[in-house]
């Protein structure tokens, strides 16, 4: 018997066994390498983290290099509560909101660090950071940034070691409540201590790495402030 | 097996890698070959997985082409080649994570490769899976090797590197030399193909037409 592939039967019949056939394959596929795909994405946070610190290994050795380095990750809110003692390496960095806000502290060499993390809109899309600054919760220890979609060889170079290593030894706010910042690249500087120079050419995603310190460290402010005057 | 290998089929292989290039005969797939090609790295990848994915559809395809209904056949094509992609975007992120993370959306944009589904509608739809499959592969070499070359000359004259290992010694840095931003860019990617394809079309000039 010749079936006729033209018939309007035929061909809402075939369409649907097609899609379930592929269905079918997908979430196969899916559910296999979803675990693997878990760990890497877990892996590749905990490496930001420790970059960071300054800290780079070879990627199996990522997880204890984190498990010995990180002490506590707790979370905080904006007015400077701790919301809960543990759990806040499982925040998403698009989930962080004013009051539930990760907060990592960090053994380094025997001295005790902090991470924050710091979200925002470069030109194109979402930049991310994290900042790690030392038991003063002022003075910037290292900075990690990266970003999913800025102009390479411009505003991509906010990825890159020779610009968050112009954060190291700046301090990352003051009394009067002024934030870090990045200046136009070559600018006089009013404000050494507290401020970085851009990159040129990529002026938005330098503002939007402003914005974020500004946002990110007004939320964590309270909460650092405290931190800082238990350790004195 | 000698007919595996025929006259015929060795043809089929061959023309997309030269001839009937994709690339530079047909000019498809521009836009992810200046996308990816900063690097070394990630063209290879870029390339094996369009390679992987034309070939495995046109065989999928070929072995379909007398059951599909002729007005949902653009579809079928795009669900095979879209449940392809996810697959190999899967297997990227689960064993080349570093790797899937640069080429971002650039894997799911092979949906999109009109080099796949041009040979999808003009061979895979009148021939057997067998030559389809060297077809496939033919074409997705030929894609390949071009991103190869651009990736090559990109990152060794814009970031002096090979696959991330130095290249250019530091007595030449320290000399004056300097990396070329400008290779870093989208569109050096585009006046360099624009050579290639100026030098492939002068070295075949008398074979074509």
């Amino acid at each position: 018997m010749k079936i006729n592939t033209n018939s309007n039967t035929y061909t809402i019949i075939y369409a649907c066994v097609v899609v379930i056939v592929v269905a079918f394959l997908l979430s196969f596929a899916s559910s296999a390498l979803s675990p693997k795909i878990t760990a890497n994405e877990r892996i590749d946070k905990q490496k930001q983290i420790l970059s960071s610190l300054g800290i780079s290994v070879p990627q199996d050795q990522v997880e204890s290099t984190y498990a010995a380095t990180i002490v506590r990750d707790i979370i905080v809110n904006d007015k400077g509560e701790v919301v809960d003692t543990t759990g806040g390496f499982e925040i998403a960095i698009k989930e962080i909101s004013a009051d539930r806000l990760p907060f990592y502290e960090c053994r380094v060499d025997t001295t005790t660090k902090y991470v924050i993390p710091l979200v925002g809109k470069g030109l194109w899309g979402t930049i991310w950071g994290y900042i790690a600054v030392d038991a003063d919760c002022r003075t910037i220890y290292g900075a990690y940034f990266s970003h999913e979609s800025e102009t390479a060889g411009l505003g991509a170079l906010m990825a890159e070691k020779p610009f968050q290593d112009e954060f190291k030894g700046k301090s990352l706010y003051d009394e009067s409540g002024t934030v870090i910042s990045v200046v136009k690249f070559g600018a006089k500087q009013d404000n050494p201590s507290m401020q970085c120079d851009g990159l040129s050419g990529a002026t938005l995603t330098t503002n939007g790495i402003t914005d974020m310190l500004r946002d990110y460290v007004g939320m964590y402010r309270q909460y650092l402030n405290k931190q800082s005057s238990t350790n004195q | 097996m000698s007919q595996l290998f025929s006259k015929a089929n060795r043809q089929v292989f061959a023309t997309p890698l030269g001839l009937n290039h994709p690339v530079l005969v047909q000019v498809l797939g521009i836009c992810s070959a200046l996308a990816v090609t900063a690097k070394l790295e990630p063209a290879i990848v870029m390339g094996l997985s369009v390679t992987i994915i034309t070939s495995f559809s046109n065989v999928a395809i070929s072995l379909l082409r007398k059951t599909i209904p002729m007005r949902i056949r653009i579809i079928v094509q795009l669900v095979v080649v879209a449940a392809l992609v996810t697959i190999v975007s899967l297997v990227l992120k689960a064993f080349a994570y570093d790797v899937s993370v640069q080429l971002s959306v650039y894997i799911g944009l092979i949906i999109t490769n009109c080099i796949l589904m041009g040979r999808l509608e003009a061979f895979a739809m009148m021939n057997g899976p067998w030559e389809s499959f060297l077809d496939g592969i033919g074409n997705g070499i030929g894609y390949a090797y071009i991103l190869v070359i651009i990736g090559g000359v990109r990152e060794l004259f814009g970031a002096g590197t090979l696959l991330d290992h130095q290249i250019i010694p530091t007595s030449l840095y320290d000399a004056g030399y300097v990396n070329n931003g400008m290779m870093t860019m989208p569109a050096m990617a585009m006046i360099l193909l624009g050579c290639v394809i100026w030098a492939q079309r002068a070295l075949t000039k008398d074979e074509q037409k």
